[in-house]
């Protein structure tokens, strides 16, 4: 009797085992966490090193929109004259351009997890998920910084009488945020489980994600869309996130909770399949990468 | 009794060799299936094999291996390039799965497969402390405690702000070894990181693991072709040959197993016919064999004695020109030579016909340094296609039998080494000093000192 309950308590002694097959529900949230220092020190990384040895540094973070936002004010409002509902052009170009380059450059920096850190993925154990949760983080300084540059510039036109019209939707912004970031985040790690076999995928992101920004109301507004199309744009998931936060600032788009629900609900989807998939790669990749 | 810290039970690892993914959507498709409903992969042979640990196109790179590791133990595991050492490291530390069977672990697991892994060359070597002891599992309160130890550890104080592009390589790996030494787990998993930095720096990497088993009772797995740092470092010692454990026990034992050659010794493999013989679809190996002086097959042979190696293969196709090439490694994997026929006029420029063909070579004597050779066969169409090449092909021992006749002439104690053992010719010089006046001189100073 004693050595049976000897041999009990030897057996659940073992913190772990390692088996050929993970479980599918198995995901090893509690040894994320445990490694949450990892994670903010690789945001740290990525955010420390983008800009070293160049002379500008961090004043990149603010040129970089500012110039696309140029670029878009020059040819779509100027050249091709879209509609902006009759926003001040440089700042309805400048509010889609900060809220999707949050969107596409998680998306796209998370989606080659597997295969830029490859190298050390072989040689060392840490929760996976610590590399493309620490891209969001360190894209969400960029992002702040970069909003930080529109909210200045919302305040001078504001100042300098342009008809624009902040409004509580403007508490929303976290969650927005939220939901762009676990979409990206979902369909990165999607992309980059499959990228581990089918190396075609990872060509097909940038032309992707720049497509997907044609059907976003980035550069035109919801309404200008023909009812034909509309649908269209209803169902990508991004399209009310820009709108609202569009309208939020200022003043001026297509705001329904139906359709933010509706984005919500996609992105939990999405997460949850990311996360199922890359967590099956994950254990075995090194031997496909 | 020290607990079990951890216990391999079966493990096995499959490789597949050449390219990755079946290449057919359907085939990935028909696997992803299988897997789905939990039935093993139907593009998986298993059963039928060749020879070695090879399985046509997949290769068992562990194959049912069973172990257990005390607590406070440090086992060194050692084996030829491609018996599995590294795979049951990278196993054990999660950075692959397991084909089958399971492995349970008692504590923290920290694998140093390499050293500097993620080090960022554009950050600081402080910066870089912190990112390397994070991946490696550390906290960062962990990392802020150690901080000072590590610096004086890895001795680049002066340099510890600036960016680790600028180190040299010696000073990186310093770094990078010293925040891997500093890391607490319950079980580290050391491979091969000591055949960098200089030899001093080595020896105190030895000495601090020595520490951390001794003093910490922490369980150490070293893998090493530094048998002096097996042998020093590790009580027991594990011994894998083609993914098996091939012998497990005492230290000294187990590199005597793997050094001397007992059970490997072959001086003659056989191929029975030509769809068994390794190669391709126009030369197939028969056979691969040591001769003696007298012409027959022999597995070990003098110092001082000449030998020759026979080299037999099918020709299945007219029309090559085939030559026949041997290497000659020793037990330390070392190329010892590297020989071919290329020089000699019989087949130059003369397609082989259909049949079996025989090439020997003939190795002198007092070439070889006593030991293991290994001996790799190669058949080839100069310059650019290998239609065979058989590694470790057949296995000889040379001996010394203390005998005069060689360059050790009576000489009785253990030769002090050396990969070659020629018979070199000396020529000598003599001048009587009686015709020195001025040395003459000196010596009766040095008589009156007496």
């Amino acid at each position: 009797m004693a050595t049976l309950s000897r041999a009990k308590i030897d057996c659940e002694n073992w913190t772990m085992i390692i088996r050929p097959q993970r479980r599918w529900i198995d995901l090893r949230l509690d040894a994320l966490w445990r490694y949450r220092d990892l994670i903010a020190l690789f945001a740290w990384r990525d955010f420390a090193a983008n800009y070293k040895q160049t002379i500008l540094g961090p004043l990149w973070y603010l040129i970089q929109p500012l110039l696309t936002t140029v670029m878009f004010t020059v040819i779509f409002g100027h050249l091709a004259g879209l509609s902006t509902e009759g926003l001040p052009q440089f700042l309805f170009y400048m509010s889609g351009t900060v809220i999707w380059s949050y969107f596409s450059a998680c998306l796209s920096r998370t989606s080659n997890t597997f295969i830029t850190n490859a190298a050390v993925f072989g040689k060392v154990y840490f929760p996976r998920l610590a590399v493309p949760i620490s891209i969001l983080l360190s894209n969400l300084v960029t992002f702040a910084i970069q909003f930080g540059q529109f909210l200045a510039f919302v305040a001078y036109f504001g100042l300098t009488g342009a008809a624009i019209q902040p409004n509580g939707w403007i508490w929303l912004t976290p969650v927005l945020l939220g939901i762009m970031a676990g979409l990206g985040l979902g369909f990165g790690i999607i992309i980059s489980s499959l990228t581990t076999r089918y190396r075609d995928l990872q060509y097909l992101v940038t032309f992707g994600v720049q497509l997907l920004m044609y059907v976003t109301p980035v550069i035109y507004p919801l309404s200008a869309v023909p009812d034909k199309y509309r649908w269209l744009l209803l169902a990508n998931p991004m399209t009310p996130i820009v709108e609202t936060f569009r309208f939020a600032f200022l003043g001026a788009g297509t705001v329904d909770i139906i359709h933010l629900l509706y984005s919500f609900a996609f992105m939990v989807a999405v997460l949850i399949i990311g996360i199922l998939i890359f967590n099956q790669v994950e254990h075995t990749f090194m031997d496909t990468v | 009794m020290p607990d079990t810290v951890i216990s391999f039970e079966n493990v096995s690892k499959l490789y597949r060799l050449g390219l990755i993914g079946s290449g057919t959507l359907s085939h990935d498709l028909n696997r992803w299936w299988a897997r789905m409903r939990g039935k093993p992969d139907p593009l998986l042979k298993i059963g039928e094999r060749d020879h070695g640990n090879r399985d046509g196109e997949f290769i068992w790179a562990l194959r049912d291996v069973s172990l257990e590791v005390k607590e406070g133990e440090i086992l060194g595991i050692i084996g030829r390039n491609g018996a599995g050492k590294s795979t049951l490291l990278k196993v054990l530390s999660q950075v692959t799965a397991p084909t089958a069977g399971q492995i349970r672990v008692k504590g923290r697991v920290a694998s140093l497969l390499e050293v500097g892994t993620g080090f960022h060359p554009e950050l600081t070597g402080r910066e870089n402390i912190y990112l390397n002891g994070a991946i490696l599992g550390m906290t960062k309160v962990e990392i802020t405690h150690k901080f000072d130890e590590i610096v004086v550890f890895s001795g680049v104080e002066k340099f510890i702000d600036t960016p680790v592009k600028r180190y040299s390589s010696g000073m990186y790996v310093r770094l990078a070894f010293a925040v891997a030494a500093h890391l607490e787990p319950e079980i580290l998993v050391v491979d091969e990181v000591l055949a960098v930095g200089d030899a001093e720096f080595q020896k105190k990497c030895l000495g601090k693991m020595e520490d951390v088993s001794s003093r910490n009772g922490r369980t150490v797995l070293f893998v090493s072709h530094n048998m002096r740092a097996v042998e020093r470092l590790c009580g027991r010692a594990l011994l894998l040959q083609d993914g098996k454990i091939a012998q497990h026990g005492f230290t000294k034992q187990v590199i005597a197993e793997y050094l001397g050659s007992g059970m490997r010794q072959t001086g003659e493999r056989v191929w029975a016919s030509p769809a068994k013989g390794p190669g391709d679809e126009s030369v197939r190996l028969r056979a691969v064999r040591a001769v003696g002086a007298d012409g027959k097959v022999a597995s070990e042979f003098k110092v001082t004695e000449p030998f020759g190696i026979e080299t037999e293969f099918w020709v299945l196709s007219p029309g090559f020109l085939l030559d026949v090439g041997l290497k000659f490694y020793n037990e330390d994997g070392i190329l010892v030579f590297a020989t071919a026929d290329f020089q000699d006029v019989t087949w130059q420029n003369r397609p082989r016909p259909v049949g079996i063909h025989r090439s020997t070579c003939h190795v002198p004597a007092n070439l070889l340094a006593e030991g293991t050779i290994n001996i790799l066969a190669a058949v080839v169409t100069n310059p650019h296609t290998v239609h065979v090449r058989e590694t470790d092909s057949i296995t000889v021992r040379i001996v010394d039998d203390w005998q005069p006749g060689g360059t050790r002439g009576n000489y009785t104690l253990p030769w002090p080494g050396g990969i070659v053992r020629p018979l070199t010719k000396w020529t000598f010089g003599f001048e009587p000093l009686d015709n020195r006046p001025e040395l003459h001189g000196n010596g009766t100073r040095e008589k009156e000192a007496v």
